[in-house]
Formats: C-alpha cells, sequence, structure tokens
C-alpha cells in the first residue's frame, strides 16, 4: 500500500516568507522521524529553491509560488514541488560552478543549486502551462 | 542572525547566532563592507551559526578575499552540518577553519 501524505500552500515568493516554507516541510516530520542531517539538507534545498524564485522570478514584481509536499512509499520519501509563473527559467541548465578555483577566480553564480543538486536524490524541472516546475524526490 | 563584533585594537572576532543565509547575508555584507577597514585579523567564531546557505558563501568569500589583502582570517568552531557544505562547496580549500 502507498501511503501519500500529501499538502500544498501558495504564498507570495518574498525573503520573509522563508520561515513559513521551512514549517510547511517541518510539519510533515512531525510523525515521521527524520535525520538531523536529512533535516539540514532539506533546509538547505528550500533555502535555496525558495530564495531564487524569490529573488529572480517575478523581476522587480512579487508573485506567488504554489509549493505542494508529500511523503511517498510508505513515507520513505518525500517529494517537493515548487511552481511559479514567472520568468521561464531552467536551474538545471546552470553550468555547474568550478569548485576547485582558488580564492581569487571564484565566483558563486550557481552555487544555490548545486547545493541542492547534492542534497536530494532526484531533481527534475519541467515548463507547463506557463509554470516553472522544480520537483525534488529525497529519500528520508 | 545575531552578529556579535569584538575589537581589539586591529583584531576583530565576529560570532554569528543562527542562520547565515539570504535573509541576514546582507547584514553580514555591510559589516563586512564598514567595519574591515585596519583590521589585520578577522576571526569568525561559528559555534552557534546552525545553517550556512549559498547567499552566506558569497559574504565570507568576499571577506576572504579582502582580508587576503591586508590580513589574516580564519573560522573557528564550524560544526558538522555548516563544514559538509563548506566542503561540497570547495570553500574548504582556501577558508582557514581552526578546530
Amino acid at each position: 500500500m502507498v501511503s501519500q501524505n500529501k499538502k500544498k500552500i501558495v504564498i507570495e515568493a518574498t525573503l520573509d516568507n522563508l520561515g513559513k516554507v521551512n514549517d510547511f516541510v517541518e510539519d510533515f516530520f512531525k510523525e515521521k522521524e527524520c535525520s538531523p542531517k536529512v533535516r539540514m539538507q532539506l533546509e538547505v534545498v528550500v533555502e535555496e529553491i525558495f530564495t531564487n524564485i524569490a529573488n529572480y522570478a517575478y523581476g522587480d514584481d512579487v508573485g506567488q509560488v504554489t509549493i505542494e509536499g508529500s511523503l511517498e512509499d510508505d513515507a520513505a520519501k518525500f517529494r517537493l514541488k515548487f511552481m511559479d509563473h514567472g520568468v521561464p527559467y531552467n536551474p538545471l541548465k546552470q553550468p555547474e560552478p568550478d569548485i576547485t578555483t582558488g580564492v581569487d577566480e571564484r565566483t558563486v553564480g550557481g552555487l544555490g543549486i548545486f547545493l541542492v543538486k547534492k542534497s536530494v536524490d532526484d531533481i527534475s524541472y519541467q515548463h507547463e502551462d506557463g509554470q516553472n516546475i522544480l520537483t525534488i524526490v529525497k529519500v528520508i | 542572525m545575531e552578529i556579535k563584533k569584538e575589537l581589539n585594537g586591529n583584531k576583530l572576532k565576529i560570532s554569528l547566532v543562527g542562520r547565515l543565509d539570504a535573509v541576514s547575508a546582507g547584514d553580514l555584507d555591510k559589516v563586512i563592507q564598514n567595519d574591515l577597514n585596519g583590521i589585520d585579523e578577522l576571526t569568525f567564531d561559528f559555534a552557534a551559526l546552525d545553517f550556512v546557505a549559498s547567499a552566506g558563501l558569497r559574504v565570507l568569500l568576499v571577506a576572504q578575499k579582502r582580508m587576503n589583502k591586508q590580513g589574516t582570517m580564519k573560522i573557528l568552531h564550524v560544526n558538522e552540518e555548516v563544514m559538509d557544505v563548506l566542503e561540497m562547496t570547495g570553500f574548504s580549500n582556501f577558508l582557514d577553519i581552526v578546530d
């Protein structure tokens, strides 16, 4: 039997709402045990994806983001989906940062999504019905 | 995030409490821009830092580049999760991380 525990929120993509998104994700783990390391990795995911949407998706305007979370496969996996209707943008197409560069040549572009990729088991992007849809799956 | 500063002559110690992320990185950036004149030794104490995000890494990079010109910078008491991020991103290669 596949158990699903699905919830969603729709909020303004602004930095002050970051706490709300973290609370939303934490809610899934109130009854399901989750190691501190996994918790931290999910915080990285929320921070980097949500702040990118807040900073870039709508330019100078404020727009909404829909976030859907679900526990799957008898709560062995957590799926988190971010949907916005801002500027079409696939973050997975960003070239990976060169992490071996010395401090003088080092830049920070692309680090956020790089950290997300390292923190999840699967990540995918679609553009559908005018929405950017970024989905991650994490084994709990 | 709370930013605690301790100045001793040309030595500045900055202790961070909480999260260094997109919300708080700007505050630390202001300190880096305004309070480093004449400092030859910058020490960060991360004992109470729970979390660092890419926005925070950006500010640490700016600080390191600046201190490379005028003195030294080191980071104390990095916890396991923050260390993971610093290693994953190669930042631990050029930051002076001390136990």
